[in-house]
């Protein structure tokens, strides 16, 4: 009742109604209970940022003993940090490129023309977004030992590639069907072809929505540990999310400064795409309307 | 033209305005064939590089194909499967691949996802964006380094000890002692974001007024989450369950980097048991058996998600 017409949230003024203040302490609670998991997801984050600048880091959250780049100097060299990650944008870059391209050739004729096709064609799609690759990659290994492809960038890319597709292609169709078609038929009737269309005139129009498909492809790539672990022997092809290891298993003690800090300087490429697509499509990240339709 | 054929003709079906194409009945079919071409390329690289594997995986699932010093492998039929159940350690990685689904996606990530959600709904912006920010951080770090973070926390000399300490609470060492548990909390670290965010725009889209109206026939807080938002939500909440689930049954970097599946097989879901069989005791056949179960399970959520999404396709 009086609840609709008290002002939203917004408001400064606290009025002393009874709607009011019930909301305001609705509020206060809602806050303080947000405000208890931040810290608790927090607290993981706090050690990876004051470790990389701590002299002395140790396993746990403490306030570093002093402020030092050393950590960050002494992973910055191109065998502990460079080669890795140029690796890794290779073989995601690559990889991203790759089902960029073939999703969008693929989901403009799935969006623009009906066949009686499409409709299997996009459950299978759909059904493989949702299959484990993890529980693919025993035998992913011992296909690419016996056709030769093991230890290979370009086998790597084409089985990431391959990986990602379905979600792509199921994406791009997605924001692709937003476009209206009415835009394209009037390039058609001055004899444009239908590749033509897609290029200067349906690809720029869905800008954010391809934006997106990059993004989340190069994302997911960037951050996986299990195919390239898998599909790449040799030390010097590993891309970062494998070699991070080495911290571990090779250099004896471990230096959890430096570990942090290569986790810093590993991670940050992810997060500001991840801000700059967010802040692009407002907040919200289309991802979850698109994962549900 | 021809584009009324039967079975191609459909409502909002475009007629006079496809491209030109030259007419008649093998004029539709070279026009259906040249507009399929570009979809090619996907899947070429489809059938190679993941129906290629899936396929293969079925084949030598059945044989005893081993990682080294073996002329041929041989045909063995069923044997993988009937060993993989007489098999203790199979059996466990079995049971804590459940314990580790049922408490990180099903209870974890979902509930979790739902209560930040709902809770986002009412906070104040600042508090709102500040935690989402965080939470999201959690989701979109590399896989392996929300591994390190929070092996660093379980670890005996970790932030969750001092933390306990602090409060004057027991200690242990968790990744020891209780190494699933651990490894689930990471996981649900690692994967609440996605649910948060698919709940809060699910919540988003229920209209004001019909909170508003039950707040007005007096239905209490919790009254009004169980007989009007999570009705309303259903849909979202089946398509989050499917999606967290088959998220969670393919996690491997997470619980390799935190505990190598120990100590003695105490973390070892089916993922870092497929891994062991086919590398650490060579038994690709074995290994591959093992793979195509896991693979067998998650199309069959695969199936329920489709289902699910029906009438969407």
């Amino acid at each position: 009742m009086t609840d609709t017409l008290t002002p939203r949230p917004s408001t400064r003024t606290v009025r002393r109604t009874t709607p009011a203040s019930r909301r305001n302490r609705r509020r206060a609670a809602a806050d303080a209970g947000l405000l208890v998991a931040a810290a608790a997801f927090v607290l993981p984050l706090a050690w990876v940022v004051l470790s990389a600048l701590d002299p002395h880091a140790s396993l746990r959250v403490k306030v570093p003993d002093g402020v030092t780049l050393d950590n960050f100097d002494a992973v910055l060299t191109p065998e502990i940090t460079f080669t890795p990650l140029l690796n890794s944008l290779i073989l995601c870059g690559g990889a991203t490129l790759l089902t960029v391209v073939c999703a969008a050739l693929a989901a403009y004729p799935l969006s623009r023309f009906r066949s009686r096709l499409n409709r299997p064609f996009l459950l299978t799609i759909l059904f493989a977004t949702s299959l484990p690759i993890t529980a693919i990659m025993v035998p992913v290994y011992a296909l690419f030992v016996r056709v030769n492809m093991i230890d290979t960038m370009q086998g790597t890319i084409f089985f990431f590639a391959a990986s990602q597709l379905p979600f792509a292609i199921w994406l791009m169709k997605n924001f692709m069907d937003g476009v209206p078609k009415e835009l394209e038929e009037a390039a058609w009737t001055d004899g444009a072809s239908s590749f033509q269309s897609l290029l200067r005139i349906v690809l720029p129009l869905m800008g954010p929505g391809v934006a997106v498909v990059t993004v989340f492809s190069f994302v997911m790539m960037w951050g996986n540990f299990f195919v390239p672990f898998m599909l790449l022997l040799s030390p010097d092809q590993m891309p970062a999310s494998v070699s991070i290891n080495d911290f571990f298993g090779n250099r004896g003690m471990v230096a959890y400064g430096q570990l942090a800090a290569f986790s810093i300087v590993y991670s940050t490429p992810v997060v500001l795409l991840y801000v700059l697509i967010s802040r692009r499509l407002g907040g919200g990240f289309a991802l979850g309307g698109a994962v549900k339709g | 033209m021809t584009a009324t054929a039967p079975g191609r003709a459909g409502p909002g079906v475009r007629k006079a305005s496809a491209p030109p194409a030259s007419g008649g009945r093998t004029g539709t079919v070279r026009r259906s064939l040249f507009r399929a071409l570009p979809v090619s390329p996907a899947v070429v690289l489809l059938l190679l590089f993941l129906a290629g594997p899936i396929v293969y995986c079925v084949v030598i699932a059945f044989t005893d194909l081993q990682l080294t010093g073996q002329a041929q492998e041989s045909f063995v039929g069923f044997d993988n499967f009937t060993r993989a159940f007489k098999d203790e350690a199979f059996l466990n990685a079995v049971w804590l691949t459940l314990v580790f689904t049922v408490l990180s996606s099903l209870i974890g990530q979902n509930t979790l996802g739902l209560a930040l959600a709902s809770l986002m709904q009412r906070a104040s912006k600042p508090v709102r964006t500040l935690t989402g920010g965080i939470v999201v951080t959690a989701w979109v770090l590399p896989e392996v380094v929300a591994g390190f973070l929070l092996y660093a926390f379980f670890r005996r000399e970790g932030t969750l000890n001092a933390v306990l300490d602090w409060l004057h609470l027991p200690t242990q060492n968790w990744l020891f002692t209780l190494p699933i548990l651990a490894v689930s909390f990471a996981n649900v670290w690692r994967g609440t974001a996605f649910s948060m965010l698919v709940y809060s725009a699910a919540l988003n889209e229920i209209p004001k007024e019909v909170t508003e109206a039950a707040e007005v026939d007096g239905a209490s807080g919790w009254r009004r989450m169980w007989h009007i938002t999570l009705p309303m939500i259903r849909r979202s909440i089946g398509t989050n369950l499917m999606l967290n689930t088959l998220q969670t049954l393919s996690v491997f970097g997470l619980i390799w980097v935190m505990t190598r599946g120990g100590p003695s097989g105490k973390s070892q879901t089916l993922p870092l048991f497929m891994y062991e069989q086919a590398f650490q005791n060579s038994l690709i056949g074995y290994g591959t058996a093992v793979a195509l179960l896991l693979l067998l399970i998650g199309s069959l959520f695969s199936v329920v998600y489709l289902r699910l999404l029906r009438t969407e396709v």
